[in-house]
């Protein structure tokens, strides 16, 4: 299975490694670097790579290469599925995931990693299970360890993974007893340029925050359950109830976790909260364009869109950009020809627009591609989708744990309007 | 510092050595400073000390072998972790001396108590054999014995190892195949994936092709196709193992884990039959949205798999996004042009002519391919995907246009009569375009079909003539070609400029060139030595050419494995295991049975399921008894649509290896359980023990018929034929057992002797009280005797030998959870107050909605309900509802049941039990019963 990890960073130094076999040189990560340069962009680079005696699989989170070193054949979903939980799990451990933080607690990365594969076979992923076993570092725990000399490594051997509910370790207890579940829906939706919508879908999550004392067994249900197209679950759920009855009944895991990823069915028709007016001309000959760009609510039912942030990439012929924005500012990259606006919440009185003339390279023909219009945006206390919790018991325990459930709605990776003229049918 | 007496000293220094390991540096001089401290009692240090082992020990082995004693006690430590992280550590460090001590270990380990150390040792085989390939007779025979192994812990490790040492020895999966199935859902992710990827090699070697023929048969359902490889020409009736897998795969396509669900999507592909393959699209396209790298893998995998039309449906989710980076773009269009059809081709178009404004040029020049590939596939588009892309011939941008011009190129070839126009405007746009393989492509068309443009073609040649010397080499030969072609059709005009253009290209400098043009003189120039080739001269050049098939750079890929490495590399990787082909004829189903002795036959065994989930049809028996007896083969199969038969386990066979069937069974009861409750409850109701009897009981004669259940058949049992019943009655010897009454039949022609019980093997609490033994029993004749069970709460089979005064026959009974219980009177006030305290409990309320036609009155309630549970009826004012009650036999709890009718056809069963699983198994007896 794996054979060692690389951890290599935005500008090409491996500055971890990690052996699960024997020793695999380093110099394997020449073909990876290799094929980092080959590619234009960071992303472009293909996850799988093939060298006479090995094969690498690599993943870019926080612009860090994970680069899993393979011997032999293994699906390759199951490496990066790894390596996407390894992530996450120093995530979660020292809340960001830098080369700094990492540098900063080498030994436990190492011992995470240690406990996280055995043979390159998966053996502990669970974060409750590893938490028990290493405790992640904080503040307090650093300074009171270079003072005493104790360590991170927890005194007591977890049972968490011997027990029934492998997710969850035993033991847990808490004054305040405190459930949160947030359901945070994307809304990613392509709208042509007269404003009619090409797709647009709407995905969502419900993450939780679980601080209960003892083995609580959650049940959740929905006001309206049939709206979830696609559902997945996180381990605890229970496969079962959900088909019969469409209510989540669980165990909860300890802390933070995501409890379920849905997708709302195309069907129902998705409402766009925001829609743009725009008008972007070159004229043949001179060297300006013109660039007027309005932004508007619609269909948010009384709740305000905010942190509004509008980015376009501008045809490369564009050489800067005289805008006059009546909110927020924007910016233009006159090397990469982005332009970026961030609007911050729109005001239904006084709509947001950004006006003003473009430069174009002299002599240059008018360009024939049309820029695209990305816009992100959040919307709190409301699910677009119309999602709604009916209630979330518990039983199994005997308090009252405090519960709380907030909704929001973002813009996915791209409510894009492309703006296009149509060649031909 | 390690040579200090402080551990915090010492821990220090190993965290500095782990940091130098991380970064790769050398610190393998430190190794017997290290190595002392292996033995040092701070959990930290030790850690850190393995960590550093781990790496070093198989460069320095002589001074590893210091601290092998260290791990050799850890092995024998009481705590199960200890016991497990020596084994860890010991298996990790490559050094060859000390395999014997390893093997003993393993060996030790696997049949430790605790699972998790017996995970360890799963784990340890594949290291230990990477180490020592010669171990691995010794390797399989303790892979064979964790295989036995009932914990979800244990499975996904030792089918990792299983497949790294010997995925050749597929018989050793035989006896564990369906207890792989059936604790699949409960294994971590990880191990899920492995199980999966095994059980897809698996079941290709040991079931039949589902879809053997759906080729030309209108795809009915498998069950009535006809196997024509089959000498018998039976019916193809899925293997219920077969059907077992894909049942109990699919709730896995839920799983949040991607390579889950990729691993559940490839053994659907697989082993699925076609009409449901489907299932796996919805789940495919969630990961398609997840992650962008995630994207690029499962489209490589799927891209030729789309044909079948199952990503219809999800056209839209392949829509190509701004920011996705080119790759994935390219991939995405391939997937369009897949999905391309007669009726969302106009859909795909207008998308795709979007595509051609993208600022990424290489895309665009994808998307123009992709044009010409949607227009080869389909006919009725041709003309408008000509059309638009003889506009984008006036684009500006000149890769655009030479992209265009190739696709159109391959597109006219096709049917070049109709489109001599387009042919006079490419022949046009020579003048403008600069790009070689735009060139050479025009001036071949124009060649190629130079009758349909006579005018044209000659001008276009002078021109040609001349700018040739400042031409690409591409269009230096294409222009040559173009020349001898007009030179044989039109040889009055373009006969100089032949010559020219020739004797250009006889002094050009590239060699292919001067070839080039040498040879075609030679041929087309009439001289007096070339006589006999020259003839045929226009024959070779203006030949029908044949079209192009537009493809797919990702073809090909089809036999390897879905989901593997060597399938997205399209190269067989190192350890890649064959997808073998379906089997002609199934290897004998009857491997997979647990283990039995010669003379044993199981007749009509049906595992108990719940009522949720609509199931196939799930037979365990059909297997052919091989004593030699009975003439007659007896092979029952159950239908699981009669309830009444579904519900209860029963099985006679007759070999003392039986309890492992019944493990088995009771496995797979316990899941079920485990699905529908908290795993804790499980626990507590395997806790469970005796509980205190409680006082006697009334007994009703039940208001409906026995139900027999058989215990021997007559063939099995020579001719002794038991059946079985639970006559509810009391048990007088013992009040918490339950009656179970034995008919005895002999059919045999000779007496039949001293039958009693013996050797009865039974879960821990429960009892057995035998009946006395029949000295007699003549031939033909028939007896009855009553024996008690106290099957302590549980639907766990009592097993025991049947003797007579020749053989012994295993049996078991297995009761029925409504038998469990006995009848209480209450009164409804008292029903209501015991009702309620039991709410604090948890109660079981399932919505029963029957058939309305079927008129289920109050009295068929009654009847069903008293029939399927030993219960009471309370009297009760309301005629809407009936209420029932009853005690468990053995702890005596309360089980309170209400069936509520509500309106047109619906009714409301509240089952309230202070046991769980007694409620919940009960509300399905229930269920069952009453929508019968």
């Amino acid at each position: 299975m794996i054979h060692s990890l690389f951890l290599v960073n935005a500008s090409g130094d491996i500055f971890l490694e990690k052996h699960w076999k024997s020793v695999v040189s380093r110099s394997v990560c020449d073909y990876f670097f290799e094929a980092q340069e080959r590619a234009t962009e960071p992303e472009n680079v293909p996850p799988v790579i093939s060298t006479p005696h090995h094969y690498l699989i690599s993943v870019l989170r926080h612009r860090i290469y994970f680069v899993a070193v393979i011997q032999s054949e293994v699906p390759p979903l199951f490496v990066i599925e790894f390596l996407h939980r390894v992530v996450d799990t120093f995530q979660d451990y020292f809340g960001v995931c830098t080369e700094a933080a990492i540098k900063d607690n080498v030994v436990v990365v190492y011992e995470l990693l240690e406990e996280m594969l055995d043979n390159g076979f998966p053996l502990a992923t669970e974060s409750n299970i590893l938490k028990e076993l290493i405790k992640p570092p904080t503040i307090l725990r650093t300074m009171v360890n270079t003072i005493t000399g104790s360590t991170n490594v927890g005194e007591q051997l977890p049972t968490g993974q011997l027990s029934v509910v492998p997710w969850r370790r035993t033991g847990v207890k808490y004054t305040n007893n405190e459930a949160y579940f947030d359901v945070v829906e994307e809304i990613d939706a392509i709208i042509d340029k007269s404003g009619s919508t090409i797709t647009a879908e709407i995905q969502g999550v419900i993450d939780a925050c679980v601080k209960l004392t003892g083995m609580p067994d959650l049940t959740l249900s929905f006001m309206n359950p049939r709206l979830l197209d696609d559902v997945s679950f996180h381990p605890c759920v229970r496969f079962k109830r959900w088909e019969a009855e469409r209510i989540l009944s669980f165990i909860p895991p300890d802390g933070n976790f995501r409890l379920l990823s849905y997708h709302v069915s195309s069907q129902n028709l998705v409402a766009i909260p925001v829609y743009v007016k725009h008008n972007i001309t070159f004229r043949e000959g001179s060297s300006q364009g013109r660039f007027d760009l309005t932004l508007g609510p619609k269909q948010t039912m009384g709740k305000a869109v905010e942190a509004v942030l509008v980015s376009s990439q501008l045809p490369r012929g564009v050489l800067n950009a005289n805008l006059n924005p009546s909110q927020g500012t924007y910016t233009f990259d006159p090397v990469t020809k982005l332009l970026t606006w961030d609007v911050g919440k729109i005001n239904p009185q006084k709509l947001p627009s950004l006006k003003g003339t473009m430069s174009l390279q002299a002599g240059a023909s008018k360009p024939d591609e049309n820029p695209t219009i990305n816009i992100q945006l959040k919307i709190q206390q409301m699910a677009i989708s119309g999602l709604k919790v009916n209630r979330l018991d518990m039983y199994g325990e005997k308090y009252k744990p405090f519960k709380g459930i907030k909704y929001m709605t973002k813009a996915g990776k791209s409510v894009s309007s492309y703006l296009f003229e149509f060649l031909f049918i | 510092m390690l040579d200090s007496n402080k551990d915090a000293l010492k821990l220090e220094a190993m965290k500095r050595i782990v940091a130098m390991i991380a970064r790769g540096k050398n610190a393998s001089d430190l190794f017997p400073a290290v190595v002392k401290n292996v033995a040092c009692k701070n959990i930290e240090v030790k850690k850190l000390v393995y960590v550093y082992l781990v790496r070093y020990a198989e460069e320095q082995q002589d001074l590893a072998l210091l601290s092998i004693s260290t791990f050799q006690r850890g092995l024998k430590d009481p705590n199960q972790l200890i016991r497990a992280s020596a084994l860890r550590v010991l298996s990790s460090i490559r050094v060859t001396i000390i395999v014997p001590i390893m093997m003993l270990a393993i060996k030790e380990a696997a049949s430790d108590m605790s699972p998790y150390v017996r995970k360890t040792a799963a784990h340890a085989i594949p290291k230990l054999y990477s180490l020592d390939p010669e171990q691995k007779d010794q390797l399989i025979e303790v892979i064979e014995k964790l295989l036995a192994d009932k914990t979800t812990l244990v499975a996904g490790s030792v089918v990792m190892a299983f497949e790294e040492v010997c995925p050749e020895r597929i018989d050793l999966i035989h006896k564990n195949y369906r207890k792989l199935c059936n604790l699949l859902i409960d294994v971590e992710e990880w191990g899920q994936v492995v199980i999966i990827n095994m059980l897809t090699r698996y079941a290709r070697t040991q079931f039949l092709n589902p879809n053997i023929n759906d080729e030309d048969e209108d795809e009915e359902k498998e069950k009535q196709a006809e196997v024509s490889a089959l000498a018998k020409r039976k019916p193809y009736v899925m293997d219920p193992d077969h059907r077992l897998l894909l049942r109990n795969t699919k709730p896995l396509l839920q799983s949040r884990n991607a390579a889950v669900v990729m691993a559940v999507a490839q053994l659907y592909f697989h082993l699925a039959p076609k009409a449901e393959v489907g299932v796996i699209a919805k789940a495919l396209v969630r990961l398609l949205r997840k992650i962008c790298q995630f994207i690029s893998i499962i489209l490589n995998n799927f891209l030729f798999r789309l044909l079948q039309g199952m990503f219809e449906p999800y056209l839209k989710s392949f829509y190509i996004r701004s920011t996705d980076p080119t790759q994935i773009k390219i991939l995405k269009l391939e997937v369009l042009t897949n999905l391309a059809n007669e009726t969302n081709i106009s859909t795909i178009l207008r998308e795709f002519q979007t595509y051609i404004k993208s600022m990424d040029k290489d895309f665009v020049a994808a998307t123009i391919q992709a044009i010409g590939r949607c227009a080869t596939n389909i006919g009725e588009v041709r003309d408008t995907c000509l059309n638009g892309l003889v506009q984008l011939l006036s684009n500006r941008d000149e890769l655009v246009v030479a992209e265009s011009v190739v696709v159109i190129k391959k597109l006219l070839q096709m049917q070049p009569e109709k489109h001599s126009d387009i042919i006079k405007h490419m022949a046009k746009l020579t003048d403008n375009i600069q790009v070689p393989m735009a060139r050479a492509s025009i001036l071949w068309l124009i060649g190629e079909y130079c009758e349909h443009v006579p005018k044209i073609a000659p001008d276009v040649l002078r021109k040609m003539a001349k700018s040739f010397t400042n031409e690409e080499d591409i269009v230096k030969l294409q222009i040559i070609n173009l020349a001898a072609k007009l030179y044989l059709t039109n040889s009055k005009q373009t006969k100089l400029l032949t010559q020219y253009v020739l004797n250009l290209a006889k002094y050009d400098q590239n060699y292919d060139i001067r070839d080039r043009a040498r040879f075609i003189r030679q041929l087309i120039v009439p001289t007096e030595k070339s006589g006999a080739l020259s003839k045929y001269a226009k024959k070779l050049f203006l030949a029908l050419k044949p079209a192009p098939v537009l493809e797919s750079p990702f073809k090909d890929r089809d036999h390897f494995q879905l989901g593997s490495l060597s399938h997205l590399l399209n190269a067989k990787a190192g350890g890649y295991q064959e997808l073998p082909d379906w089997p002609e004829s199934a290897p004998d189903p009857s491997v997979r049975n647990v283990e039995v002795k010669e003379s044993v036959r199981a007749v009509g065994t049906v595992t108990y399921r719940d009522t949720g989930a609509p199931r196939a049809q799930q037979t365990e028996g059909s297997r052919e008894p091989d004593t030699g007896s009975g003439s007659e083969s007896v092979s029952v199969s159950v239908e699981s649509g009669s309830p009444s038969d579904s519900e209860e386990s029963e099985e006679s066979s007759e070999s003392d290896e039986d309890e492992e069937e019944e493990e088995k069974e009771k496995k797979k009861k316990k899941k079920e359980i485990k699905q529908i409750f908290a795993p804790v409850f499980t626990q507590r109701l395997i806790n469970e023990g005796h509980s205190v009897p409680d006082v006697s009981f009334q007994t009703i004669a039940p208001s409906s018929a026995l139900k027999n259940y058989e215990l021997l058949h007559r063939i099995t049992g020579e001719g002794l034929s038991v059946e079985y019943c639970f006559s509810r009655q009391a048990f007088s010897p013992d009040a918490n057992m339950v009656a179970v009454q034995m008919h005895f039949t002999n059919n045999a022609t000779s007496d039949t002797k001293n039958l009693h019980i013996e050797d009865v093997k039974l879960q821990s609490g429960m009892r057995v009280k035998e009946f006395a033994e029949i000295e007699l029993l003549p031939a033909g004749e028939a007896t009855t005797a009553v024996m008690g069970v106290d099957f302590c709460d549980s639907t766990q089979a009592a097993n025991f030998q049947l003797c007579t005064h020749t053989r012994k026959f295993f049996v078991s009974i297995q009761p029925p959870v409504g038998e469990l219980m006995r009848p209480v009177f209450l009164t409804e006030n008292e029903f209501k107050k015991e009702q309620s305290e039991l709410r604090e409990e948890v109660q079981h309320i399932q919505e029963v909605s029957y058939n309305i036609n079927t008129s289920l009155n109050e009295h068929a309630i009654v009847q069903r309900v008293t029939t399927a549970a030993n219960l009471s009826r309370v009297p009760c004012g309301s005629d809407k509802e009936c209420r029932f009650a009853g005690k468990t036999v053995t702890s005596g709890s309360l089980v309170l049941a209400t069936v509520a009718t509500k309106d047109e056809g619906a009714a409301q069963l509240t089952v309230n039990c202070e046991k769980m699983v007694i409620g919940t198994m009960l509300v399905k007896d229930l269920l069952l019963a009453l929508t019968q």
